[in-house]
């Protein structure tokens, strides 16, 4: 007991030592925005033929050496990776060895057939769901509290959600008091010798992915919600002078209205989806045959250490999304035409 | 002004013809669905709550909804979590806390100013190339955290070299908290200029020409006209940013590594997750702890969300 004697002592300097280290980091704030400000001063008074090159070095320079730096050199460097084997340095060029390996090992074909649910399933569902209830609870009176409470997973962490489902998940044999929401609610409804249910595959993939259903799910309602409102209401009254009513309303004129939402929802939880890791992490590690792209290229590249494989894995993530992101630019380029 | 006005219709009350509509479909049933889905949504969130204020022997012993018939109330868990350790943990998790805010909050700043200038710059200081750069932008998008974790760690430790020419010295930021903030702005950058350029590229023109002919440049314009303009969609975005910083572990565990300086507390419960393994009343306290300051950001703000952030892109 010692520990807790000492409890406040130990609490006292933390304290402290915390809000120092606030303190300082708000100082490197001000700094930046002070020296930034300066800049604008300084740059604001050239004149002539620099004024122009200047502004547009300053306005897109940090942004564009940041994107090169950290996404574009990254980039190319992990493709270049790829192709070599295990050593980071003096590795062998394996040509697609890499690729080979990750189609043809049969604990890799499961890690991709694994990711190719996961990007189905979550996105899907939880854009339908959110789709729904942004239609449906626009009229209702508790409609805040209701997408409050529909939002609130998606401002708790992964490893956070991760903690409060390990609990729904919990496993006791079936003669002991339990813990595990599931298993109870399953034995109360007369199944009474539940699965361990993480073990279980492959029930354990759809089990993880509801996890990412019920945090999605929020992002998609309150981003489509705002897109209903903000159809033109003569839009609607046009349709009902037309005899649109109903279901049929919804299907001709509001979904389509909200199409280009909809499809940017989609592809925001399906990249999210591919780039999963902190679920699977967290509550199985990539065990019991539930391993997916992105948790796997962590442990080929970090714990493993063979950057060659690493990489394999991290292009074909980047090629798994890249077909959605030609389409959204190709809608992107129909829109601003259209403007 | 249109933009504050396109900004304010989101918002505004519809007129009863289209609410009229909407009656008709959502009926009793949908309703009751999304009743039903409410509470599915929020019962996982309340057994973690219920569990971290119950004694562990009773937690280990029965589930949380049991709470009435095996009554037993106490915030001792939450005092030994923060605070003191405990089962082969020392230490509470205040530091981390610190650790998150500290890296949130500079990530949060860096990457909002230098996005809302990257789109200020290709959507009003037009020049040949503007839209080429606005699109490689956004579909950067694609590129996986993951791809540029390896690189990026081997910048940050030994610098950029085009076979043994220095071409970016070394800067020394191994393990410290300003290459977590790097990170951050790094990977947050093309969906955060493509937002922000949706919104500031529908700016009024007249008030851009009427600033210029009055010799503004550009730098008073973005300060003076720009930035008060775009307070809704700066919010809304920082909002976002806000979270997914606080919430982040792969970037944090790649680039935080294990230090105890400056690992988030996201990567710490992780570690607990391991520690506390079968002390539920501890984890779920923890767990907790991490989500309280995500959830009072998010209901405090929550007005700005998205009227701001989409109050740009989507059209009206």
């Amino acid at each position: 007991m010692s520990l807790l004697a000492s409890g406040p002592i130990v609490t006292a300097s933390t304290l402290s030592t915390s809000a120092g280290k606030i303190g300082q980091v708000l100082a490197v704030v001000a700094v930046f925005l002070g020296v930034l400000l300066l800049i604008f001063f300084a740059a604001g008074r050239a004149t002539g033929r620099f004024q122009r090159p200047l502004s547009i070095a300053i306005f897109i320079g940090p942004a564009a050496i940041l994107l090169i730096v950290g996404l574009v050199g990254p980039a190319i460097r992990t493709l270049i990776l790829s192709l070599y084997g295990a050593p980071y340095k003096n590795a062998s060029f394996v040509g697609l060895d890499n690729y080979k390996w990750a189609f043809t090992n049969p604990n890799e074909q499961s890690v991709l057939l694994n990711t190719l649910l996961w990007i189905v399933v979550a996105p899907v569902v939880s854009t339908a769901l959110g789709l729904l209830i942004a239609l449906a609870v626009d009229r209702m009176r508790s409609q805040t509290i209701i997408k409050s409470l529909i939002f609130m997973p998606t401002a708790i962490s992964f490893v956070g959600a991760s903690v409060v489902w390990k609990f729904v998940y919990d496993y006791r044999s079936p003669d002991q008091p339990q813990t595990g929401l599931l298993s109870q609610v399953v034995m109360w409804l007369g199944w009474n010798n539940p699965p361990h249910w993480l073990l279980s595959h492959p029930l354990n993939n759809f089990l993880l992915i509801a996890i990412l259903i019920w945090i999605e799910t929020g992002f998609a309602m309150v981003v489509l919600a705002a897109a209903i409102k903000a159809i033109p209401d003569d839009i609607i009254e046009a349709a009902r002078v037309d005899g649109a009513h109903g279901f049929r309303l919804l299907r001709s004129v509001q979904i389509p209205m909200v199409r280009a939402t909809l499809v940017v929802v989609l592809t925001t939880v399906m990249i999210a989806t591919l780039k999963i890791f902190d679920i699977v992490r967290t509550m199985t590690g990539g065990n019991f045959k539930t391993n997916v792209l992105a948790n796997d290229m962590y442990d080929q590249t970090f714990n493993l250490f063979n950057y060659g494989r690493g990489s394999a894995l991290a292009v074909i993530i980047f090629i798994g999304v890249l077909p959605l992101m030609a389409y959204n630019i190709v809608q992107l380029r129909k829109e601003r035409a259209t403007r | 002004m249109s933009a504050t006005i396109e900004a304010e219709k989101v918002a505004a009350p519809r007129s009863n013809a289209s609410g009229e509509i909407r009656k008709a479909f959502s009926g009793r049933l949908a309703s009751f669905l999304v009743v039903i889905l409410t509470v599915l949504w929020t019962i996982p969130t309340l057994g973690l709550l219920v569990t971290s204020i119950r004694p562990g022997k009773q937690v280990a012993n029965s589930g949380w909804w049991t709470i009435f018939t095996n009554s037993g109330f106490t915030f001792n868990n939450y005092h030994q979590v923060l605070f003191v350790g405990g089962f082969g943990v020392t230490g509470g998790i205040v530091p981390y806390l610190v650790n998150s805010l500290a890296i949130t909050i500079p990530a949060t700043v860096i990457s909002l100013t230098f996005a809302a200038m990257c789109a200020y710059g290709l959507a009003w200081i037009r020049f040949r190339g503007s839209d080429v750069i606005f699109f490689i932008i956004f579909a950067l998008q694609v590129v996986p955290l993951q791809m540029s974790l390896v690189p990026l760690l081997r910048f940050y430790n030994f610098g950029l070299h085009i076979g043994s020419v220095p071409v970016f010295p070394n800067l020394h930021l191994g393990g410290s908290l300003a290459q977590v903030w790097v990170s951050h702005t790094m990977f947050a950058m093309p969906l955060a200029v493509f937002l922000l350029h949706n919104f500031i590229s529908q700016l009024p023109r007249d008030l851009m020409e009427a600033a210029r002919v009055d010799g503004a440049n550009h730098f008073r314009i973005f300060r003076t006209i720009v930035l008060p303009l775009t307070t809704p969609a700066l919010a809304s975005f920082a909002i976002f940013e806000f979270l997914w910083v606080w919430n982040d572990l792969l970037v944090a565990l790649t680039f935080a590594g294990g230090s105890p300086k400056v690992l988030p507390v996201t990567g710490r419960l992780l570690q607990l997750v391991g520690q506390y393994g079968s002390n539920w009343q501890l984890l779920t306290a923890g767990a907790f702890v991490t989500m309280v300051i995500p959830l009072i950001v998010f209901f405090a703000l929550q007005r700005y969300f998205v009227r701001g952030l989409l109050a740009g892109s989507v059209k009206g």
